[in-house]
């Protein structure tokens, strides 16, 4: 049986001692294991980067780069294939433009209804429901533009090609409503009731104070969530996959068929384009300017939402 | 002498309240829209789908005949793709944001990491796609492995997940630090014991709305060449695997129109694991979430 005695003094002395290192050791280790962990972030970034600047030098090494940026033909399978890049971006472009046609006037009158009329109560039930609108996955809009927005578009515009600009542009819109609706909800809702009461004391009707007052107030967040809402837009994959075609064109004609430089991506990576072959290098090209369309549109709207906010 | 003509500013009240009524009609109006297409997604997925859900179609696996399909190496595969995201991603984002908001000292450093933290937030998808495709299944050798994807994954979803924690922490009380610092505690173990506990509802909330985006993603599986015809289930980190958005993906592609059947019943599935994990979020945030 062991010995049921008191410990003695330097005993407890050596047992605290080799606890404090231990603590000392731990209060040491987990800042740098918390560093190593955020500085993952910035390790993702600068993977993105490299990667993309890469593979996309190794691309311009067999296409030269004013011929990317300045032709109007891309047929990467092509036997004398064409690399210009014009096609991809009009139809992105096209496809974005329908999207923030939608998305903005249903997005903000949105917002101004949540943060100008809505009860607190109302507010609480609606704004998580638009919410739902941005969570669903968007292979599930995809598939909603496919099968029911393009049939029900084809029997007012009889000559709509089954894949088209219009029907994912449509729901790519319905798909950024919400984020435009809850940031410029944000923005509105953070303009002081003072100044509301203040137009409302001078005899303004609530949609005056709502459009005169509260609008010019937020602008500059209203605005950066228009700006955000695009990137998003532009950097759509999945609708504009499954409901946009295959069909890089420079025309502008939302009847037929187009791709986008996302569904492009897709396109070769489901095909079996050859690991270091010309058109698997180009999806990199691609996405550099994907990235670049998006990363510009991102600095803007924090600018935009940094630069011109009014202080109250 | 008079500042505004009143018999005009008297002439123009009519209008200016028949334009605030009208204006009121359509701002609710334009609020309904969103609910109203959501209502028609869902009631048009469910009445093309709930024919086709039945337990031999969760047993399955995909087939070419549209009656023999099922989602079963699906449900797996993302399950599996799940268990690799989670814990790295849960692990990074916490230790990010408990960099941030407890050690970090203002400097450029800080503000870099955070700037760069919202820029990711931004970037396509699609585009974390390529960085998987170069990074792991070709850079690391992993192949179309349950072990590239999840690693992609992870990447994409770590903004969020840093964000909503970083609030979590930012949440918790002063007073509760300082009174732990005053007893005596350490640094970490004031964040272990009195931090930590309380953000967890946040932390975890954010961590499922996160996860729940990363079940629903397509495109950057896609790239890093998840497959859409598999009839196994991923046996190790190595395995092939296909997910659920990717075999929804599939059929809905395909010519036959008895395919989009089982596109629906497969969106019904994918949506009903969506609910359960936003139920769940919900549940902790308003069950575990003290307020001080």
């Amino acid at each position: 049986m062991e010995m049921n005695r008191e410990k003695s003094v330097s005993e407890l002395i050596a047992q605290n001692h080799s606890k404090r290192s231990l603590l000392k050791f731990t209060e040491n280790a987990v800042p740098k294991f918390l560093l190593v962990c955020a500085v993952v972030s910035i390790l993702t970034t600068i993977g993105i980067v490299f990667t993309l600047l890469f593979e996309t030098f190794t691309f311009f090494k067999t296409v030269s780069f004013i011929e990317f940026i300045t032709s109007k033909e891309w047929h990467p399978m092509h036997s004398n294939p064409n690399f210009g890049i014009l096609p991809l971006v009009t139809g992105t472009l096209l496809v974005t433009a329908i999207a923030i046609t939608v998305a903005i006037p249903i997005g903000l009158g949105a917002a101004i209804y949540l943060s100008e009329y809505a009860s607190e109560k109302m507010r609480k039930v609606i704004k998580p429901v638009l919410e739902v609108l941005a969570g669903v996955p968007t292979i599930v809009y995809g598939f909603f533009a496919l099968t029911f927005v393009t049939p029900m578009l084809r029997q007012v515009v009889p000559d709509l090609s089954i894949y088209n600009a219009l029907s994912p542009g449509i729901v790519v819109g319905i798909m950024i409503i919400p984020m435009i609706a809850s940031l410029s909800e944000d923005a509105m809702s953070s303009v002081p009731n003072s100044i509301r009461q203040g137009a409302y004391a001078l005899g303004a009707t609530k949609l005056e104070v709502a459009i005169k007052v509260v609008l010019p107030a937020a602008l500059s967040g209203v605005i950066a969530s228009f700006v955000l809402a695009m990137s998003r837009a532009i950097g759509e994959t999945m609708i504009v996959t499954v409901a946009g075609g295959a069909n890089p064109t420079t025309a502008i004609d939302v009847t037929s068929a187009i791709q986008t430089m996302t569904a492009y991506i897709v396109q070769v990576s489901l095909g079996d384009a050859t690991y270091g072959s010309t058109v698997y290098y180009s999806i990199y090209a691609v996405g550099m300017t994907l990235f670049v369309f998006t990363l510009v549109m991102n600095v803007l709207a924090f600018f935009i939402s940094r630069k011109f906010r009014e202080e109250y | 002498m008079e500042i505004t003509k009143q018999s005009q500013m008297i002439r123009n009240i009519p209008t200016r309240l028949l334009k605030n009524k009208i204006f009121t009609l359509l701002f609710l109006l334009a609020t309904l829209t969103g609910l109203l297409v959501l209502a028609i997604l869902l009631f048009r997925i469910f009445s093309q789908g709930i024919g086709y859900i039945n337990w031999d179609f969760l047993t399955s696996f995909a087939s070419r005949r549209p009656s023999d399909a099922g989602i079963k190496a699906a449900i797996y595969g993302t399950i599996w793709m799940m268990g690799v995201t989670a814990p790295i991603a849960f692990t990074l984002g916490v230790g990010t944001a408990l960099y941030l908001e407890e050690y970090a000292s203002k400097n450029i450093f800080t503000k870099i990491i955070q700037m760069n933290i919202s820029n990711l937030a931004g970037v396509p998808s699609i585009v974390f796609g390529l960085l998987g495709l170069t990074l792991f299944v070709r850079g690391l050798g992993l192949d179309r492995s349950v072990l590239a994807g999840g690693l992609t994954m992870a990447l994409l979803i770590l903004p969020i997940i840093v964000v909503a924690s970083q609030e979590a922490i930012r949440a918790v009380p002063k007073e509760l630090k300082e009174a732990s610092f005053g007893m005596g505690a350490t640094k970490w173990q004031t964040i272990r014991r009195v931090v930590l506990p309380v953000a967890i509802p946040g932390i975890l909330t954010g961590n499922i709305l996160a996860l729940s985006r990363a079940i629903g993603e397509t495109a950057p599986l896609i790239m890093i060449g998840a497959l859409t015809y598999i009839a196994f289930v991923p046996e190790n980190l190595m395995s092939q695997f296909t997910v659920m958005p990717i075999q929804i993906f599939n059929w809905t592609g395909r010519p036959q129109e008895e395919f989009q059947y089982v596109a629906a019943a497969g969106i019904i599935v994918l949506l009903g694991m969506l609910l359960i994990m936003n139920s769940v979020a919900v549940l902790i945030r308003n069950k575990f979430q003290k307020r001080y």
